[in-house]
């Protein structure tokens, strides 16, 4: 059976181009253009999905995404929205949640379990005896959720757009057109976006059938086409409105996020549903969603129906109706005064009855019951929501339009941080204080006139040119009043309940009057205790009957109950296409391709990409062999490491001695140009956070490196500081201009010594000198530092010359033996000369005094950085401090791992250990350990619990270590 | 089914009372009044009233109840942390919650699940090994697993992250768990309402009345109240009562954001943590995944949502699950987090007398919800901080006897 009808005038779908598809097993037919519901309801197919808790039949309802009656599965993608979108050839279809099918679905019965499934049932059950909670639980998380699932959906790489424009307005229907219109004029750019498929708004199917809205529609659409200054995006809705006006629009290909000036949010209404049993019916649909079907779709949404209205919009749905054939068979009007005498004879003369001051008892469901065979009709008495089943008629149809009032489509103005009010004329909540640069147009603004909605778009646009500094004539608008579109309170009571406010969550009047007897009693609580609104289409079919119906309880005016808060998004937005690209940004040395052909093991180094030791291809080593390799070739003889990563900032001004006497530990104010220091950073509470060293290149200008994990942080402290502190001060970040590397070893000089006409000699360079000058022909920076050996030389180069200075030196060390060293290396030289690691060896409370650099704070300094609270700790007894120590020689048992805990002898914990490693140079195994400071002397033996709960001796013992081979003679 | 729920179909009535009294108008004075009507401030009244039979309480809360904090968090508990003092703590808020549904009479959901906190990196499996020695030492069930043990646990995790980020490993702590944060709130209100505390909601403290040092009353929106205790339990609102009473504290607010997805058949049984991608996720008996990602950089005192929370967050999540690209956020939401500078709570007395704080909870507080109560309520009756909490006193900050909880909380909640 097909419900399709002749062709509309405007219609949506493109009969040229027929698909067919396949739901639930059954070939259907549809047009491009369709969407998947349309397509479906054409068909004669009315049971679209089954309800989230009950498992009830659901067919349409709001038709527009504002409910999740039908939730469906393609097999690859899960929970699509069949109301909205698009259908396409040979599609196969399922609706989600169902066990067997939507109509055989074995979980149907729950349904018939509702009366002992009361609000919060799950509060009050299941838990007693506890050790139940798990079977319970388990039956519970099987019934919950919709769709699958599909584990091998591919990842999707959406790249973001931005966009910027001087007003955005959301909503292309009359308002938002003319709104649109009136701001480019101004030469404004503007950029309008419509979460449908095609521009329009209402026009689109409410007065759809009247020649002149229709032409005023087409006029406007053709204006907006016309200007240059309008970005029309359709197919796209505003997600959500952030600070300072960013709003990102979501398309299917990915979301833009608009940067605008001002913004005009012409969102327009969600219709209601009038609230009785079995209002969820298939069948039984919101009269928008009846227009929608016939005018965009060119579907009769049923044969025989009724319409129950509480506004002028459910008579204007029942003619639309009797055009296409729909035998409609009575208007049931809740309102006792009826419409205004010229539409109410229209209607007559279409041969309807009209049943004023009436509502919708009950819906009687088909045998089946997927479906509707009639209603029944009572007097309804508005100020006790009571019908009067004494004076019953039944009417019987195949299906139901409902229009009893309108929801405003505000989260962007609430996102916004607009105060909402309530008008009493016309039952709605409308903004009533708009934050700057916000403006509101169109019934979304209490605005329903069709005339007087034009007008309010180009008030709306000419206050946004007015805000954005143009010279615009405001006028004194006042909008024509209308009937009143919103019925206060259209509920129907009813003892058997299944009168459904929240179709997402299956939320029955009762409910809400069971909460509050619970004590539930206002929104927000009222919210969370029944759940309304928290469903996937977040209340935008319920949230206003439930507020209604909590008013009603409370005996509050509704204003006094309040809305709850709307958060983003407007609709569920794809978290692939929030995620975008997804950036992962890695940096690599001048060195990298080198590492890498060199058989340089890649790790992640933060940003930096560095080698962890290198074992070329065909050479067979194993990672710790290569260590051992590499750590002995620097002590017998040289070896070079990449230290690129290292964060290299350059400190220059009057003030830049000043400045680092302020902003590290030691003193650098009275330091000889062309020497360098050790600068430690401590934070506020005196904790160590960054070492470097620090040397003076001229009077005014400073060559400071960080740890290469701290140059972000640490240059953006000194940044800070600087404006702190008023000095007068530059700073330039060269982490990334400058390659690094350090030769170290004894034959480390004469590598350098080939390459440079800098005096490397001792004499010509002690240790930590510092001299400028050109090495393998460049400029360069050499330092003589001491970190991995007694002898090595840093050597600055710009990032463009890295790559020739590091292959120069190592072609200078073929001879001496030169081999590259990677960080593992790195770390167990740093271990054997002494050096701990800040944030390896150290941890977020560590201060000086327990990492054993006293040395390198001058607490006589007027300031720095964490000295107030060293001066309170240099008070107090130390708990822990930092030593190394030596496992005892030929340890052969289970090693203790970094983090084991030294453990005292009344077994409680007295420290742990932060580095150890095997050195292969020293033969012993070696590290770094906190302990109590009674037990950091050289000699002291504590012990060290092993992953296996062993106990290992280890001794305290002065760095560097190699005073452990001159006592063994070597 | 149950047979708990045969009266509601079998009742005409509806056969439930309610949780709490609405009650209105506050009395002229208390024995005690506590400000926030939060997990922590029921909780605190409940026990005041269980175990020391102090019923002549009041709960002022200036929203309702639950609305701040309690309602906002991804509803973790666990007690993996990094200091003795602090997994000694929550080990105590773990065992409570066990039983709790049990002694509110309400189902709080308390489901144990097991919980990752997974390392990318080198260092961060090292932060896993020291909670793991530390917890083991304690007796907490936390041991470092490998990549083999999280996939057989959860095996839609892609353990390379896309290649962005392989994790090498995990600190699996068994006992961690979700509970629905709601109902704690309710019942504790349920049960302390029960015993005789009133709860004021809409009930906004303006002011706190302190002579020579002393707690003497309370300034409310619904007028004046005595009392001699007052306890703060506040959350990120704390800088405004303790401004009332002229006390410093280090407390910054800094906004913590989350969101949820639509709802999807379960399929995630675990809580996965991910310090290294700033993301935590567990999927709730309504099938949606609950996610959030660490505190946003800066003070801020609102509760607005941010963009780029949401996309820093999604973009890590499609790492982990690259088949999650088509499913849909639908809602997100922020929290106000007190934070200290070593993210350990602020409890117990303070400089004026009859002034009690419960604060510092940062990210941290609605796991310590039971165990946060029934300390304050000891603090409160016996006017001294058990041992328990002592290594949380205020004072600590000027002592510089730190209780540092970064290395396991910072994203970790």
């Amino acid at each position: 059976m097909t419900s399709r009808i002749a062709k509309k005038r405007g219609e949506w779908i493109n009969r040229d181009k027929p698909l067919t598809f396949e739901y639930e097993g059954q070939q259907v037919q549809g047009y491009e253009g369709d969407t998947i519901s349309s397509a479906l309801w054409a068909n004669g197919i009315r049971v679209l999905g089954r309800s989230f808790k009950y498992h009830r039949a659901r067919g349409l309802l709001s038709f527009a995404n504002h409910d999740v009656n039908a939730l469906m599965t393609d097999g690859e993608d899960t929970n699509i929205r069949a109301d909205v979108w698009p259908v396409r050839h040979d599609m196969k279809l399922k609706a989600v949640n169902t066990d067997g099918g939507v109509i055989k679905d074995k979980n149907k019965y729950i349904d018939y379990l509702s009366p002992f499934l009361p609000v919060g049932f799950y509060y009050k059950t299941f838990y007693k005896p506890k050790r139940l909670f798990p079977f319970w639980e388990d039956k519970i998380r099987k019934a919950a959720g919709l769709g699958e699932v599909n584990f091998n959906y591919p990842r999707h790489i959406r790249p973001k757009r931005h966009a910027h424009c001087d007003v955005l307005v959301v909503g292309a229907g009359v308002s938002g057109l003319s709104a649109a219109l009136t701001a480019a004029a101004e030469g404004l750019s503007v950029i309008l976006v419509d979460e449908n498929s095609q521009a329009g708004g209402s026009l689109s199917y409410d007065y759809a059938g009247d020649q002149t809205s229709a032409d005023m529609l087409n006029t406007l659409l053709s204006e907006v086409e016309a200007n240059s200054n309008i970005k029309l995006i359709t197919d796209a809705y505003a997600g959500g409105y952030y600070t300072d006006h960013l709003v990102p629009i979501v398309e299917k290909s990915g979301i833009t996020k608009v940067r605008a000036q001002s913004v005009i949010v012409a969102t327009g209404v969600f219709e209601q549903p009038p609230v009785f049993r079995y209002n969820d019916l298939p069948g039984i649909m919101l009269g928008s969603a009846a227009q929608r079907l016939v005018h965009r779709y060119a579907v009769k949404p049923f044969e025989k129906g009724v319409v129950v209205t509480a506004n002028d919009h459910g008579y204007r749905t029942a003619l639309d109706l009797v055009s296409v054939g729909v035998e409609v068979v009575a208007v049931i009007d809740m309102r006792s005064s009826g419409a205004g005498q010229e539409l109410t004879q229209k209607v007559k003369d279409s041969g309807i009855s009209v049943h004023k001051g009436s509502c919708i008892y009950e819906a009687v469901p088909t045998g089946d019951k997927l479906g509707v065979k009639e209603v029944v009709v009572c007097p309804y008495n508005e100020a006790t929501a009571e019908a009067d089943t004494s004076r019953s008629v039944r009417l019987s149809c195949d299906g139901v339009a409902m229009s009893a009032g309108w929801a405003p489509a505000a989260a962007l103005l609430y996102q916004a941080g607009t105060k909402m009010g309530y008008d009493y004329d016309i039952e709605q909540f409308v903004p009533a204080q708009l934050p700057e640069g916000v403006f509101a147009a169109g019934k979304v603004n209490g605005v329903f006139d069709l005339k007087s909605r034009q007008h309010d778009g180009r008030r709306a646009a000419s206050e946004a040119a007015s805000y954005l500094g143009k010279s615009v004539q405001l006028e004194n608008f006042k909008p024509v009043s209308v009937t009143r579109p919103s019925h206060p309170y259209p509920i129907v009571n009813h003892p058997k309940g299944k009168n459904f406010v929240d179709f997402d969550e299956d939320i029955q009047v009762k409910d809400f009057i069971n909460a509050a007897k619970e004590g539930f009693d206002n929104i927000e609580l009222m919210k969370r205790f029944t759940t309304v609104g928290m469903g996937p289409s977040q209340g935008k079919h319920s949230n206003m009957n439930a507020i209604r119906i909590l008013a009603r309880i409370r005996q509050l005016p509704v204003e006094k109950i309040g809305t709850t808060t709307a958060r983003p998004f407007f609709h569920p937005t794809p978290i692939g296409h929030l995620g975008g690209r997804g950036f992962h940004p890695h940096r690599y040395t001048a060195m990298h391709q080198w590492h890498v052909d060199h058989g340089g093991e890649m790790m992640e180094a933060g940003v930096w990409m560095r080698p962890a030791y290198y074992a070329p291809a065909g050479s067979g080593l194993t990672a710790s062999e290569a260590v051992q390799q590499e750590t002995q070739n620097v002590r017998h003889s040289v070896g070079m490491i990449d230290g690129s990563t290292l964060g290299k900032i350059e400190v220059f001004g009057s003030d830049a001695g000043a400045f680092l006497e302020r902003f590290y530990t030691g003193k650098f104010a009275d330091q000889k140009i062309g020497s360098s220091r050790i600068a430690m950073l401590l934070d506020e509470a005196g904790v160590v956070s960054d070492d470097g060293v620090a040397v003076r290149m001229a009077e005014d200008q400073f060559y400071v490196s960080t740890n290469s994990s701290n140059a972000a942080t640490v240059y953006r402290e000194m940044q800070r500081n600087v404006q702190l502190w008023k000095m007068q001060v530059t700073l330039v970040n060269l982490t990334g201009a400058m390659a690094a590397m350090t030769v170290a070893g004894p034959k480390s000089r004469e590598v350098v010594a080939a390459l440079t006409e800098i005096d490397v000699s001792e004499s010509g360079m002690r240790k930590g000198a510092f001299r400028s000058g050109k090495v393998a022909g460049v400029d360069a920076r050499v330092m003589r530092v001491s970190f991995v050996a007694e002898l090595a030389f840093e050597i600055h180069v710009p990032y463009k010359a890295g790559l020739h200075v590091w292959k120069a030196l190592m072609e200078a060390g073929k001879s001496a033996g030169i081999r590259p060293f990677g960080t593992d290396a790195q770390r167990l030289l740093r271990l054997e000369m002494g050096h701990h690691l800040v944030s390896h060896d150290t941890d977020g409370l560590t201060n000086p005094f327990e990492a054993h650099s006293e040395s390198l704070v001058a607490m006589d300094k007027p300031f720095f950085i964490g000295q107030r609270s060293l001066k309170i700790l240099e008070k107090k007894p130390l708990n822990k401090k930092l030593t190394t120590f030596v496992l005892d020689p030929g340890f052969n048992g289970e090693l203790p791992n970094e983090c084991n805990l030294v453990i005292d002898g009344a077994s409680q914990i007295a420290g742990r250990v932060t580095s150890i490693s095997y050195s292969g140079y020293l033969d012993r195994h070696i590290g770094f350990a906190f302990v109590p400071p009674e037990q950091s002397h050289d000699g002291a033996r504590f012990q060290i619990r092993t992953d296996s709960g062993a106990m290992v001796p280890a001794t305290a013992c002065k760095a560097p270590f190699f005073h452990l081979l001159e006592s063994r003679g070597e | 089914m149950p047979l708990g729920l045969l009266k509601y179909g079998l009742s005409k009535e509806h056969p439930a009372p309610r949780f709490f009294r609405d009650c209105t108008q506050p009395k002229k004075s208390y024995d005690a009044v506590i400000i926030g009507g939060g997990g922590h401030g029921l909780a605190a009244a409940y026990y005041l009233a269980k175990d020391y039979g102090i019923t002549n309480v009041a709960v002022l809360e200036k929203g309702y109840i639950g609305g701040g904090n309690t309602g906002r968090n991804t509803t973790i508990v666990r007690s993996n942390y990094l200091t003795p003092e602090g997994v000694n703590f929550y080990d105590a808020s773990v065992k409570m919650y066990e039983d709790l549904s049990e002694e509110l009479d309400l189902n709080l959901f308390y489901s144990t699940r097991g919980h990752f906190t997974l390392a990318h990196t080198e260092s961060a499996m090292r932060t896993m090994r020291w909670r793991a020695e530390v917890n083991k030492h304690v007796g907490v069930d936390s041991r470092v697993v490998g990549p083999d043990e999280i996939s057989e646990a959860c095996p839609q995790l892609d353990i390379q992250c896309s290649g962005q980020a392989p994790i090498l490993g995990a600190l699996y702590h068994a006992p961690g768990s979700v509970a629905r944060h709601d109902a704690v709130a309710w019942g504790y209100a349920k049960e302390a309402d029960r015993m005789g505390v009133e709860i004021f909601q809409m009930t906004e403290v303006t002011g706190i009345d302190v002579k020579s040092g002393k707690v003497v009353g309370v300034n409310t929106s619904k007028g004046y109240i005595e009392t001699n205790r007052v306890l703060s339990a506040v959350a990120g609102f704390t800088p405004r009562i303790t401004d009332m009473v002229d006390i410093e504290t280090p407390i910054v607010i800094h906004p913590l954001q989350a969101c949820v997805s639509e709802p999807m058949k379960p399929w995630l049984d675990t809580i996965l943590v991910s310090g290294s991608l700033h993301v935590y996720v567990s999927q709730s008996s309504r099938g949606e995944l609950v996610m959030g990602s660490s505190l946003d950089p800066y003070e801020v005192h609102s509760t607005r949502s941010s963009l780029d929370f949401v996309e820093g967050l999604t973009s890590h999540i499609v790492d982990m699950f690259p088949f999650l690209s088509n499913v849909k956020v639908v809602r997100q939401w922020a929290g106000m987090a007190d934070l200290t500078p070593d993210f350990a709570p602020v409890m117990g007395k303070t400089p004026v007398e009859g002034f009690y704080l419960d604060a510092g909870w940062g990210t941290w507080g609605f796991k310590a919800t039971p165990i946060s109560g029934k300390t304050m309520a000891e603090t409160i009756a016996r006017d001294a901080a058990p041992d328990l909490i002592q290594p949380f006193r205020l004072s600590r900050f000027e002592d510089y006897e730190l209780t540092g909880e970064k290395g396991a909380a910072s994203v970790g909640h």
